[in-house]
């Protein structure tokens, strides 16, 4: 049961990434992109995490998709434009994805004392994550609390018009393919 | 041979997680368009959380799992301000193509 659970939502996480890379259209990628996310929480669980299986639905899924889908029905964002790219993508940057997910994998394939998964294995408790959260790392908590509320106050005074914001009428300059 | 009582082994779980870490700098790196940029590197994250997981799966550590709390946390922050920074971009120039976001003064 692991297993084919494993296979079925492996695979729509690697068709949801693969899908998002492949749409030319943002609205169209964020709708895989959450493909991606929501069979994640599904192998978070799986591996027995199922209080980080909520989380994901909720704050992934939920929250942090939805602002996106949100900013692009917001800037109208269309269609991309294919370009070139740059030539220090193509030149060093592709290789280099390849040379490091090579590394990666031989490293995974080769180590030893990996164990395995499975359902009867049980799950880690809400409970016993919480106890662990609000007593050895009560102060990161709290240190991220202050985080998110500078990350509101950022995102407030980042996006509300200010006062020398004038629109400026931008030359529309045309894209030399570089 | 039983499909039902099978287990994974937790390579198979890293090697996902490599692979989506993978098409996450891909994306980075083909596509053209801010949202889709920053869309991708959401995916990164999402890549690195898996192993996280995992990892707290094969050692029976609850703290690994807590990490990826905090890095989701952190991940909502980032999508907050980031979008806020996309949208005064959009403000100023009018367009999300990077291609025609190459100039740090407004």
């Amino acid at each position: 049961m692991h297993l084919i659970l494993f296979f079925i939502f492996a695979g729509l996480c690697l068709a949801g990434a693969i899908n998002m890379l492949l749409q030319s259209h943002p609205i169209a990628s964020a709708l895989s992109l959450i493909v991606v996310m929501t069979s994640l929480a599904v192998l978070y669980l799986l591996l027995g995490a199922e209080f980080l299986a909520a989380a994901q639905i909720i704050v992934y899924a939920g929250a942090i998709m939805v602002l996106f889908t949100f900013v692009v029905m917001l800037l109208n964002a269309g269609r991309e434009e294919r370009t070139q790219g740059s030539r220090v993508a193509s030149l060093v940057g592709f290789p280099a994805v390849a040379v490091i997910l090579a590394l990666i994998a031989t490293v995974i394939l080769h180590v030893q004392g990996l164990g395995t998964a499975s359902l009867s294995q049980g799950i880690t408790s809400t409970e016993e994550l919480s106890v662990v959260l609000f007593t050895k790392l009560l102060l990161p908590f709290e240190v991220t609390s202050v985080l998110i509320l500078i990350a509101i106050l950022g995102a407030v005074a980042l996006a509300r018009r200010g006062h020398g914001d004038q629109v400026v009428s931008v030359p529309q300059k045309k894209t030399e393919g570089r | 041979m039983n499909l039902f009582a099978q287990e994974v082994p937790l390579s198979w779980y890293l090697l996902l997680s490599a692979a989506l870490f993978s098409l996450g700098v891909v994306g980075f790196l083909i596509k053209r368009n801010l949202i889709t940029i920053f869309m991708s590197i959401e995916l990164m994250l999402n890549g690195v959380n898996l192993s996280f997981v995992t990892f707290a799966h094969q050692w029976h550590q609850v703290k690994g799992q807590i990490f990826v709390f905090f890095v989701m946390m952190v991940a909502a922050a980032e999508a907050a301000v980031g979008l806020a920074i996309i949208i005064a971009i959009f403000r100023a120039r009018a367009t999300l193509a990077v291609d025609r976001i190459d100039r740090m003064k407004l």
